[in-house]
């Protein structure tokens, strides 16, 4: 049937199928090739003149033979980049239900001060007199951050999250040397429930890790930790809202216990989001948590980096911060590099990276602090909070919620036992999500729960656009209950690409492009 | 006669002789799906009960696998490293992992017997 | 506040749904007494304009680069970055997507990242690269733990040419870990004795090329005598641009290879974000950190990539992960990736050549200033000249004659009586003006 503008009324997959394009494009979606299957050796996007003969002084060490790599115009260069682009997914496209990775709008007026000339064009090593406002900014920051967590210090050279663990685990581990207990306590607690990077970063330490079991109601007892206190126990790494997406009810005990028992609490501040302004980790008994400037602070996540990850350490830890910090003396902010010019008291553990850390990432974190305010901050954590429990509501009785006795924080976190029997798996509901025109929420973690999906909105969305997410997964629940398996076991179907072999991948890896060799000539 | 016990943690071990095959059970290469990489041990290797004597990888999973009794490790099998996938498809032939020289074969009395083993696998 | 779409009514509405009577009973769970009743002492909510003119005001308390004679570098450089670089990764779906963990919507980060891969392997001469780490400093500090996974081993050699930056960091991190670490004095003329230090008990020797005082150093004998010990050689670079002057370091015999990107298509930014490049032999793949990128085909026999060899990451082998690295450069890696598609390598070679040239014609006229000596046999696009005087001291002074004439070394290596040395770096930012400002400068300031 056509309507009145001669278009069909339904649209018909088939229909689709059979038009098969000579190119093998699909309007806006292009099949892009790789560089190396479209650039040439010979050939440059950028002009620059070749100098004047001048005499070399690279000795022996000159580069002979060719490098092997093609260039493209910049004309196909824009279009190369520009259709790999059209197959990815972003914020901007739409709802990023992202549980743990707080994926929320990206403010362009960031971008915009990061790429100030003062901030960006500024070298980490030139004179410490010509960069005041890079001084200015990392103090600013500095100051808001540990308002907002109610923490004395703030480490702020970590590069990213998991870098912040380590930064934070290694004040720790100094700390306890100090004490000289360096040889006895070497055990870390570490929740079942946490992410990957806790008992790695314990790991990369030097400490070995042992298992915390969470209650049936999703959290963590103190009675549970105090079983496993003893002389050997140097700290428990927790993270708060925790990765089930509730606040620990016992954290303030749990931090008591840690202590009493000559131990340290390091949080994992990936889900501070949910408590900006409504509650500060200084309040609850923490001594070091990393801050994700890349969640709670909106710097893009850009396909998976760069993030930055400050750590914000108690009274005890601070003095073992590492280079470099800025020291503010009668109102003067100093810079201090290495240690031996660090101020007296303080003994940094040593250096996390070179130079002064994510500055691109400094200002767009500040700028987004700048904007939204302390009252803007704590209505996002709100709003965010509330988008949650307000999808949780609208699916709960369709889906099943492990832990129903607790109210959500910034995620709501599902399990597939509403799946049995269904013949659909938590990876094909999420693949069906993608045909929906939405990216999946986080699967299969926390590991605690069978077939868990996480599912975080984030403050940035309306509720027009949260009633119609939870109207789509309502559709998809009643249909993958209702046997319309193959809506969910070949999906993705309306992807650039569809279901990708990872087993391939992985048994024979390909992990860069190898010309290919030329086809035989027939034999004579 | 060779006789195969069963670990909780879905290894087999065949005994012939004072030699043990070691491997996973077709329960457990089902559970971990197909699989990608497995690491093997040095020959010579000592190992103990229940400690770790491979690795078998999946696309989103890794896994210890433990000797089901103590023993020396006398021989592995290679040519897993080239076709891993032969654990899926023959895990309780070629797709044996290693074989042990037994230490104590009354460590043996601990493990379970095939139908043992099957109903184990039924209350899973 | 304008990022927030919710209205009141919809919060009243939704509290309704949700069938509790406001949003602090959400909070529930919070402690008696830790949730906050006042707001923190910060500012309220800003406007735009506002936010923009006070970050404008801190921008402009900074001496950027381009604004006047520039010569510093030591591990970051001022180079021309194409403005195509910069349109492309501000793209929404660039900028504003995930890590490509759902290889159907992310084919576009996850086919750069394999081009990306496939030209660092190339630029390094080494057989496979991952899809990056934080930076060239974090990197090496990876590249000895690797090291000490593939040997079993857990004793490092570091050469006195490598960056004091980089050189702390693995100090740091092997100190942590208990793991030994010789370190090599300073080695301003390159003739360290590095060859003696290596014994059957070192995992690996890391060696930086160009040094980080600008030297052009051979690995291949230290390759030889490290493997002949069952020990691998890691090379550092932290100017990618050199390699397309220079031999490769996978044609020396390096068993890894990390180093910094940032020189191409990254700004300064004060020192981050920057972007770790990392390559291997590939024998050593299952021991690398970081996420590797590869090529597979979809469920209709198209061609599409994926993350793979995930087995080594924290997500799932946890405490026994290769490493807890997760986020790292993406857009860095971008940038990077565009750029270096943009120059190919008859572009690359032409910046080297541009490079090499302009800091060839810089040494020549330092070396004829009085007081002034070069010290370098060999460089590329930096290298380290003798004041006779305390080389801070006579930076501050240029500084305030408007020239940034480069990092003194006591900077990097405070108290090892270096004073009167200064790293100097040229690239093709540098006019014949800015070289005759500096040294015309330089000689009034001595």
């Amino acid at each position: 049937m056509l309507n009145r503008q001669g278009r069909p009324t339904q649209s018909s997959a088939a229909a689709t199928e059979q038009h098969a394009t000579f190119t093998g494009n699909k309007a806006l979606q292009q099949i892009e090739p790789l560089i190396f299957e479209i650039g040439h050796h010979e050939t440059t996007g950028v002009d620059i003149d070749a100098p004047a003969p001048f005499k070399s002084r690279l000795g022996k060490h000159a580069r002979k033979g060719e490098i092997g790599l093609p260039g493209l115009s910049e004309p196909e260069t824009m279009r190369h980049y520009v259709r790999l682009s059209q197959k990815n997914y972003g914020i901007d496209t739409g709802l990023f239900p992202l549980g743990s990775c707080t994926m929320k709008h990206n403010a362009r007026l960031n971008e915009k001060t990061a790429r100030m000339p003062g901030f960006s064009d500024v070298h980490p090593l030139q004179p410490v007199s010509t960069v005041p406002g890079a001084l200015e900014v990392m103090l600013e920051l500095s100051h808001y951050l540990m308002t907002l967590t109610g923490m004395p210090a703030v480490a702020l050279s970590p590069k990213a999250g998991a870098h912040g663990e380590a930064c934070g685990m290694m004040a720790i581990k100094a700390a306890i040397a100090a004490k000289g207990e360096g040889a006895t306590r070497t055990v870390v607690l570490v929740p079942e429930s946490a992410h990957g990077t806790n008992p790695a970063t314990a790991a990369l330490i030097g400490f070995s890790v042992r298992s915390v079991p969470a209650r049936d109601d999703g959290t963590v007892a103190v009675e549970d930790v105090k079983a496993l206190l003893g002389p050997d126990i140097a700290a428990i790494m927790l993270t708060n809202p925790n990765t089930c997406g509730i606040f620990e009810p016992q954290i303030v005990e749990i931090a008591a216990a840690m202590h009493e028992a000559g131990a340290y609490f390091y949080c994992d501040g990936a889900n501070f989001n949910a408590i900006v302004g409504k509650a500060r980790p200084g309040d609850l008994g923490v001594d070091a948590m990393h801050i994700n400037l890349h969640k709670t602070f909106s710097t893009p996540h850009g396909g998976g980096g760069p993030g930055a990850g400050p750590v914000v350490l108690s009274e005890r830890l601070a003095p073992y911060a590492p280079v470099p910090f800025i020291h503010v003396e009668a109102g003067t902010p100093r810079l201090v590099e290495n240690a031996a010019d660090a101020p007296p008291g303080n003994v940094p553990f040593g250096r996390m990276t070179a130079f002064h850390g994510q500055m691109g990432m400094y200002v767009r974190a500040l700028t987004y602090m700048l904007s939204h305010g302390a009252d803007g901050m704590k209505q996002a954590s709100e709003d965010a909070v509330l988008n949650a429990n307000y999808i949780r509501a609208g699916l709960s009785d369709l889906m099943s919620l492990p832990f129903p006795d607790h109210p959500s924080m910034h995620e709501a976190l599902f399990d597939d036992e509403w799946l049995k029997g269904t013949g659909v798996s938590t990876l094909d509901f999420a693949k069906a999500m993608i045909d929906e025109g939405y990216h999946p929420m986080t699967v299969y973690f926390p590991l605690v729960v069978h077939g868990a999906m996480l599912i975080e909105p984030t403050e940035s969305e309306s509720k027009a656009s949260l009633d119609l997410f939870i109207a789509t997964l309502r559709d998809l629940a009643m249909a993958a209950k209702g046997n319309d398996k193959e809506r969910f076991t070949a999906a993705p179907h309306h992807a650039p690409i569809r279901r990708l072999d990872e087993t391939r991948a992985a048994r024979q890896p390909v992990l860069k492009w190898v010309k290919p060799a030329p086809v035989a000539e027939a034999a004579e | 006669m060779a006789e195969t016990r069963y670990s909780k943690d879905h290894e087999y071990i065949r005994i012939e002789g004072d030699i043990g095959t070691v491997g996973i059970t077709d329960y457990a290469q089902g559970q971990l799906g197909d699989v990608v990489f497995v690491e093997l041990p040095a020959i010579g290797k000592a190992v103990a009960k229940g400690g770790e004597a491979a690795v078998v990888e999946s696309v989103k999973a890794a896994s210890e696998v433990y000797a089901p009794v103590s023993g020396e490790v006398v021989e592995v099998n290679s040519a897993l490293e080239a076709a891993p996938g032969t654990v899926n498809e023959d895990p309780a032939g070629k797709g044996w992992f290693l074989k042990l020289k037994l230490k104590d074969a009354a460590e043996l009395e601990g493990l379970m017997s095939e139908a043992e083993y099957q109903n184990y696998v039924k209350t899973l | 506040m304008r990022y927030l779409p919710l209205t009141d009514t919809d919060r009243e509405d939704m509290l309704a749904r949700i069938g509790v009577p406001d949003v602090d009973a959400l909070f529930s769970d919070v402690p008696a007494g830790k949730l906050l009743t006042a707001p923190l002492d910060l500012p309220r909510t800003k406007g735009e304009l506002e936010v923009e003119r006070i970050m404008a005001r801190m921008a402009g308390r900074n001496v950027a680069a381009s604004s006047v004679p520039f010569f510093v570098g030591a591990g970051a450089y001022k180079h021309h970055v194409p403005a195509t670089v910069d349109h492309l990764i501000q793209r929404s779906e660039f900028l504003t997507s995930y890590t490509p963990y759902q290889p159907e919507i992310a084919q576009g980060t996850l086919q750069y990242l394999f081009e990306f891969q496939t030209q660092v392997a190339a630029l390094t001469g080494m057989e496979v690269a991952n899809a990056s780490m934080y930076d060239g400093s974090t990197g090496t500090g990876e590249a000895v733990l690797m090291a000490h996974r593939v040997t079993k081993r857990r004793k490092a050699v570091l050469s006195g040419g490598l960056h004091p930056h980089y050189a702390e960091v693995v100090r740091t991190l092997s100190e942590m870990a208990n793991d030994a670490v010789v370190s090599l004095p300073p080695d301003v003329s390159a003739n360290e004795d590095i060859l003696s230090q290596i014994d059957d008990e070192t995992s690996c020797v890391v060696v930086q090329n160009p040094d980080v005082f600008g030297n052009l150093r051979d690995l291949t004998p230290i390759a030889a005598k490290a493997q002949a010990h069952g020990a691998l050689l890691i090379a550092v670079f932290t100017e990618i641009v050199s390699l397309g002057a220079i031999v490769p370091p996978g044609a020396m015999g390096a068993d890894i290879v990390v180093g910094e990107g940032q020189s191409i298509g990254n700004a300064l930014n004060f020192g981050g974000p920057y972007v770790g490049l990392f390559a291997a032999k590939s024998k050593y793949i299952r021991q690398m950190p970081g996420r590797l990128c590869g090529e597979t085909v979809d469920s209709t026999g198209q061609r599409g990539f994926v993350l793979t060899l995930s087995t080594r990451e924290q997500h799932i082998r946890r405490d026994k992960a290769t490493s807890n690295i997760c986020t790292n450069s993406g857009l860095c890696v971008l940038a990077f990736t565009i750029h270096m598609t943009l120059l190919g390598q008859a572009g690359l070679s032409r910046l080297a050549e541009v490079n090499h040239a302009n800091a060839v014609k810089l040494a020549d006229m330092l070396a004829g200033v009085k007081g002034v000596t070069v010290l370098n046999a060999s460089f590329f696009n930096e290298f380290t000249v003798k004041l006779g005087k305390p080389a801070a001291a006579v930076v501050e002074a240029l500084a305030a004659k408007g020239i940034l004439a480069g990092v003194p070394v006591s900077r990097l290596l405070p108290k090892a009586g270096l004073d009167d040395l200064l790293l100097v770096a040229s690239t093709e930012i540098n006019t014949d003006e800015d070289r005759a400002a500096f040294v015309a400068a330089l000689a009034e300031v001595l």
